[in-house]
């Protein structure tokens, strides 16, 4: 741990550290440089295979193979969809680098359209980063005066247009597809896979969705190479044929009850409880931590006696949770009570539930009237199970849903009820001594008004 | 060839069939519940309905490897190889799963709403879903939204299944209706200023598989369950869209399309939809008048023949005007009447009626301008009896010259046709004979005025404007006083029992090469008239 040093974060909190001058003081766009004097795009793509660089935009798939899925000699415009959406809950690591270090996400975006042959790139940039815009768009201008961008970059045969394009304010502008509808201008409904985008993307032209932070990590492994970056992480488990390893640093958002929250680098692989000490100065108030979501709102919960397990790609599923995802640690101390979490947490789903599929909708849907009704004092033992039924059904794990923000609704309800069951027992019998037992449909409270 | 396994069975499917796994099931005599996909629409898969559980037998092995997910059939090609199962208890459950959240907020307004009998969503939960309610009660909300002038929307019936807007986007391109809100708020809307309002706009009815649309034609008229279906021809175009005519005790109620991938596919125009409605109009003609000395005197159908015959055979030289109203079979026995009186009787296409131009849509659906369902099928018979030389003018010509004495005209047209401009060159005519549905200036001047039936009244076959032949038989009886035109000509050309327009097809078929393809039983989608004689479509 001592020894890593942080790249991503290298030059934040220098004085200007948005502006092209300081970050190439500090050797900016040398690995632009050295790309395109010395390498060919498949020879860029080469280096991120090897690196193993994996997405940090949530799902963790191999960044370098995805961008082989690319139809080969494609004779029309590829197009480069920057995710700047972040609206993933508790995670704001995309802004940190495009508020304070937007060439470092720029440089990142220019190699990794120069390795995808795209000539148009959009940053679909969540609207309410008022300041990452105002900051990128200068960043981009920089970019074109100095030659980054625009037609025959750096006198080479490349040419490369970003444009900054302003969400539409819903999570689900976050998933790939309904990125790319709400950029052609339509609802941000997730299309239905396949085609995938590197097939059939924006415009239905072959299309890489990449997050910000993934775009991030490229220049670094150009600069310091690919034995550096696997010399950070987790290797992969040798006795599971399906796990690519966790190779390289990553930004962790820590934030709920610790003294210190933040944007935390360190090496993949860093365990919850060494976040929370290390970097947060422990559990806030003194008291003792309860749970924590490893990596956003949708990947679940760990308890505090899972904190020791690495968060690194596979260590979250280890104890059931969905993954790493965004890797925002929110962390929740023992004077939080799961029913309201979850009710929280369910009260996002169904206000971000896009409504196309039957499950999603009315899943996340029902599940927040039934946990709204069990805070007001008339739960249910039943409805435990109802909710599980709800949790264990929705989602593109099961199959039944088009995209995943469906086991991201799921995922909280599993993990809060099997890991905290004895808490919401206690509490609906408490708190409903004289119904708790009914199983027949109840009344249900009137439909209170959702806001964000 | 391919082979397909739908719950054990397997099923042959041809190399360049796309099917997918609800159509591959559905050979298997396997129904695979489904509410937003549709073959004449985009593929979303977001109903979640047809969710089956899917795998691949090895082709060498023999075996069966199947995946762990549930898939949307809709979305699932059936290749060769290829394995499906509907009947597991995973399909099972996540069927009984979407039901119940479909039906969390829906009003259960069954008694009171139109689609009840004919609901996807009652009869998916009768088969598939839960047999008692979960979900907390709530007071249902019904309301009621005007999304344009044909069309209203049970806003809390709605299952979301986006049919209705694909279909304002895909198949007529006018984009009215649309989604607002997100999630469990979610409904179908229009933007302010701009209504459901284009000439297809009935169709979404037809799409939408429970009762969040309703016609405002149809709305609370009739039960479905009291209503027979017949099957029919649309004669509102010469398209000739193939359509169900609802009825209940010989009153029309409604036209819906039915598929024929050869002719309209799964549509039919608005036009078309609510242009039944002069089939039960209080000026259809019903009473049957000859003209005598001063004004007009009754006369009774069994007389009509007699009468006929003697004015006809002292008439002289005989002409026939034919509508394109007319079904084939009834052309062919007219014109074989009027030249058993008169060898030598001329023989024309009465007046076509035309509007505009033919109106094309992006899901390759045309209106025709041509408002008549079977100008071609008469022709082609006019040009086995004559060439088909003679014209609408001709025929007035000589009447006015006094060359034709005789003249035989027919209607069947939904706005008047037979108009004055004719009326004034038959003054010459010693014997007008005119069938018809409604008056005109024709029919106040005719010798002899027999009411004449609707289309929905008639048998027999159409040729639309592709040289497509359609047979149908009636759907509802004409009004006490009306005769079907065929069965008066049968009567006359002394044909045994009573009129059969099959028959009669079936001398056609073989006695006019236009029509051989029409020989044998016809299908319910019809035969088309591969003729090279057949003159080419406007
Ligand atoms: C509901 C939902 C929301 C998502 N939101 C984001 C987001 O805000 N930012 C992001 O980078 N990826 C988001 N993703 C993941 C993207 O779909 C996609 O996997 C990612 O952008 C790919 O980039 P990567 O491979 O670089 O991680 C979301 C996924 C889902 C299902
Ligand atoms: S899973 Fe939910 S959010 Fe995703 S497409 Fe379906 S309804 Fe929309």
């Amino acid at each position: 741990m001592s020894t890593f040093e942080p790249v991503l974060l290298a030059n934040i909190g220098k004085e200007k550290s948005f502006t092209r001058e300081v970050y190439e003081s500090a050797g900016g766009y040398t690995a632009l440089r050295k790309v395109l004097k010395e390498m060919q795009p498949a020879d860029v793509i080469e280096v991120v295979k090897d690196s193993k660089l994996r997405g940090r935009g949530g799902a963790g798939f191999p960044c370098g193979l995805k961008w082989t899925f690319l139809p080969k000699d494609h004779p029309g415009p590829i197009y480069f969809c920057l995710n700047a959406d972040e609206s993933e809950p508790g995670t704001f690591n995309n802004r940190i680098l495009m508020e304070d270090d937007p060439h470092q996400v720029l440089e990142g975006l220019i190699i990794s359209c120069f390795a995808t042959r795209a000539t148009t790139a959009y940053i679909y940039l969540r609207v309410e980063y008022p300041l990452c815009f105002e900051r990128l768009q200068a960043a981009i201008d920089e970019c074109y005066e100095a030659g980054y961008l625009g037609q025959k970059i750096l006198g080479k045969d490349f040419s490369l247009d970003i444009y900054l394009h302003s969400g539409a304010a819903a999570y689900i502008c976050g998933e790939e597809t309904g990125l790319i509808e709400s950029l052609e201008g339509k609802r941000a409904w997730p299309r239905i896979k396949p085609p995938f985008p590197a097939i059939e993307g924006v415009f239905r032209k072959p299309t890489v969705v990449n997050n910000v932070e993934t775009v991030a990590c490229v220049p670094h492994i150009i600069n310091r190479g690919v034995p550096w970056f696997l010399s950070i992480g987790v290797p992969a488990d040798p006795d599971n044929p399906r796990d690519a390893g966790s190779y390289g640093p990553k930004l962790y958002c820590l934030s709920g009850h610790v003294n210190k929250p933040g944007c935390y680098e360190a090496p993949l692989g860093i365990t919850t409880r060494q976040l929370i000490d290390d970097f947060g100065g422990g559990v806030w108030k003194g008291r003792k931590a309860k749970a924590a979501i490893p990596g956003g709102i949708s990947m679940g919960l760990l308890t505090e006696e899972e904190f020791d397990l690495p968060l690194d790609f596979a260590g979250p599923g280890k104890a059931d949770c969905l993954g790493l995802g965004t890797a925002a640690v929110v962390v929740l101390d023992e004077t939080v009570s799961m029913i309201d979490f979850l009710h929280n947490s369910c009260r996002f789903f169904d206000h971000e539930s896009c409504g196309q599929c039957t499950p999603c909708r009315e899943g996340t849907a029902w599940s927040v009237q039934m946990l709204e009704r069990i805070r007001a004092g008339k739960g249910r033992l039943k409805d435990l199970e109802l909710l599980l039924e709800i949790g264990d059904t929705i989602g593109i794990i099961p199959g039944t849903t088009i995209c995943g923000l469906s086991d991201g609704a799921a995922w909280p309800i599993k993990n809060a009820i099997r890991k905290f069951r004895s808490e919401f027992e206690e509490y609906i019998k408490r708190t409903n001594a004289t119904g708790y037992m009914e199983t027949e449909p109840v009344e249900a409270l009137p439909i209170a008004a959702h806001g964000h | 060839m391919g082979i397909v396994i739908v719950d054990g069975q397997e099923i042959e499917i041809a190399d360049d069939e796309r099917l997918n796994a609800i159509q591959v099931a559905r050979r298997a005599g396997v129904d695979v519940p489904h509410y937003c996909w549709h073959p004449g629409l985009t593929v979303v898969a977001s109903c979640r309905m047809c969710l089956v559980e899917t795998g691949t037998r090895d082709a060498e092995s023999g075996e069966i490897k199947m995946v762990p997910k549930l898939v949307p059939g809709c979305q699932t090609p059936a290749t060769d190889g290829s394995v499906f199962v509907t009947n597991s208890e995973k399909v099972r459950h996540s069927r009984a799963f979407v039901e119940e959240g479909l039906l969390i907020d829906h009003p259960i307004d069954c008694p009171i709403c139109d689609k009840a009998g004919e609901c996807h969503l009652q009869d998916y939960h009768f088969e598939h879903g839960q047999d008692a309610r979960r979900a907390d009660i709530r007071p249902f909300t019904s309301r009621r939204r005007d999304v344009g002038p044909t069309v209203t929307l049970f806003v809390d019936r709605c299952v979301m299944c986006s049919r209705c807007v694909r279909f304002t986007r895909e198949v007529s391109g006018t984009s009215e209706l649309m989604v607002i809100d997100r999630g469990a708020r979610e409904e179908i809307d229009v933007f302010d200023g701009f209504p459901l309002d284009n000439k297809l706009s009935g169709n979404v009815v037809d799409l939408c598989p429970v009762g969040a649309l309703g016609d405002k034609d149809f709305l609370y008229k009739q039960r479905v369950w009291f209503m027979k279906s017949h099957d029919g021809v649309c004669a509102g175009c010469s398209a000739g869209c193939s359509v169900v005519v609802d009825e209940n005790q010989d009153k029309v109620y409604r036209l819906r399309p039915r598929e024929n991938m050869a002719v309209n596919k799964w549509w039919m125009c608005d036009d078309g939809r609510y242009g039944f409605h002069h089939v039960h109009d209080e000026a259809r003609l019903v009473e049957l008048e000859r003209r005598a000395a001063a004004g007009y005197e009754s006369i009774e159908w069994s007389q009509v023949p007699a009468a006929l015959e003697i004015e006809l055979s002292s008439a002289g030289r005989l002409a026939g005007l034919i509508s394109p109203h007319l079904t084939v079979e009834e052309a062919y026995l007219l014109a074989q009447l009027l030249r058993k009186f008169d060898e030598e009787a001329l023989l024309a296409l009465g007046p076509v009626p035309v509007q505009g131009e033919d109106e094309h849509y992006p899901g390759d659906f045309t209106i025709r301008a041509e408002k008549c369902p079977n100008r071609r099928g008469v022709e082609e018979v006019l040009r086995h009896f004559n060439g088909g030389a003679t014209s609408l003018d001709d025929v007035l010509s000589q009447v006015e010259s006094g060359a034709v004495g005789g003249v035989w005209l027919t209607g069947g047209y939904r706005e008047p046709s037979l108009d004055e401009g004719i009326a004034q060159r038959l003054t010459a005519a010693k014997v007008v004979v005119v069938q018809d549905m409604f008056t005109s200036p024709v029919w106040e001047r005719a010798h002899f005025r027999l009411p004449g039936v609707a289309f929905a009244e008639r048998s027999g076959s159409y040729v639309n404007c592709a040289g497509h032949l359609q047979s149908f038989s009636w759907a509802v009886r004409p009004p006490t006083g009306a005769r079907v035109e065929g069965s008066l000509y049968w009567q006359m050309l002394e044909q045994p029992g009573m009129y059969n327009p099959r028959s009669v097809l079936a001398e056609i078929a073989g006695t006019i090469p236009a029509f051989d393809a029409a020989a044998g039983e016809i299908p319910s989608t019809g035969v088309a008239l591969e003729a090279p004689a057949m003159s080419p479509t406007a």
